[in-house]
């Protein structure tokens, strides 16, 4: 009983306050949302629009220099002048392609997220879609494999059969003399 | 069925095994340049001491291009090999300074010996952008057409420039003295 109360206490006053932080962090981790990574930059924008448009292509374009982070979320050097180009390029009213075909023509396909389609990318757009057809395949075979057993009739010559039977016979002397034991 | 069948697992994995072990050894950091055999991006700039220079102004024989700021501590590894490659007029040098501020290139010149025949001053990073780069060091490659032939990223220190430099100059000498 003491020893219940004991480990009621250890609960209380390390488990519980330790779980609670966890699942406090995880739930803020989840609910925060990724634009509050973006740097704070001063550019001002004549429509809405132009600024959405700045925002999206900030988002899918990446630093070359810090890999994993977008263009709005880096603090590197290099991301910071390609937004201020980003910016320019927007208020000079060229169209997202053009600011994208920019990007590519110096920093090739690794400045965007979502790659281009072409016979250098099709492996990174499509191999998931071949790895999931190799395995549905090999799953329908074993499938296709397993119930063709089950389906067919088992063959066996007459001495095997004999031999079957035999054991059969055994076994069921035995099973009988053990219920009677 | 069919006995093969039965290595195909065995096979895929030996696949999968060659292709990751081989992606442990792969750079993911270093990002092919789109400017390999382009020509050199306009410029219209003034160096680091105030001289106008644009693309007229490079060295009309192959030359290297390395990108260094005073900021960064990488170029101070690599500079020492600068210093030799241009004491014993190896090869010429066009430095871009980049991202720098102009009286802190000039002190850094100033105190660790100055390698290059100039040194494009880009404060704003705008020709950086034109030429791909992520960050200093970098060091191009460029022939006497002022075609960029091939790009370093990070330091080139005397084993980068044994290995990989000393021979690409040599082949594209020889490439250039059969035409």
């Amino acid at each position: 009983m003491s020893n219940d109360t004991a480990n009621g206490r250890v609960w209380e006053k390390r488990v519980k306050p330790v779980l609670t932080v966890f699942l406090l962090l995880a739930i803020v981790s989840v609910l925060m949302p990724a634009t509050s990574l973006a740097q704070v930059d001063t550019f001002e924008f004549e429509t809405p629009e132009q600024q959405q448009r700045f925002r999206a292509l900030s988002d899918e374009l990446r630093c070359p220099m810090c890999q994993n982070t977008s263009l709005s979320g880096s603090t590197g050097g290099v991301a910071e002048d390609l937004r201020r180009e980003v910016h320019r390029m927007i208020m000079e009213g060229m169209s997202d392609e053009q600011i994208e075909q920019f990007m590519y023509e110096r920093y090739g396909d690794f400045i965007f997220y979502k790659p281009r389609l072409k016979p250098e990318t099709l492996l990174l757009w499509f191999g998931p879609l071949l790895f999931f057809l190799i395995g549905a395949f090999v799953l329908v075979g074993i499938w296709r494999k397993a119930k063709g057993i089950d389906a067919q009739p088992v063959q066996v010559d007459t001495e095997t059969q004999t031999r079957i039977d035999a054991l059969l016979a055994e076994q069921g002397k035995a099973g009988a003399g053990n219920t009677s034991r | 069925m069919n006995r093969s069948l039965a290595f195909l697992p065995v096979a895929a994995f030996l696949v999968l095994a060659v292709v990751m072990w081989r992606g442990l050894y792969l750079d993911s950091k270093e990002l092919p340049s789109m400017l390999i055999d382009k020509p050199m991006p306009a410029f219209d700039k003034l160096t680091v001491d105030g001289q106008a220079v644009d693309n007229d102004s490079l060295p009309t024989e192959p030359f290297l291009l390395n990108v260094w700021g005073s900021y960064c501590l990488p170029c101070l590894i690599e500079h020492p090999t600068f210093m030799r490659l241009s004491e014993s007029a190896e090869i010429p040098i066009v430095g871009v300074n980049y991202r720098d501020q102009k009286a802190l290139a000039l002190d850094w010149l100033e105190e660790n010996g100055n390698p290059y025949a100039f040194s494009i001053l880009d404060e704003p990073g705008r020709f950086g952008i034109d030429l791909g780069v992520y960050g200093a060091p970098e060091t191009y490659l460029v022939d006497s057409k002022g075609v960029i032939r091939y790009r370093h990223v990070s330091v080139l220190d005397e084993a980068v420039w044994r290995d990989v430099f000393e021979p690409a100059i040599a082949e594209l000498r020889a490439q250039e003295a059969a035409q």
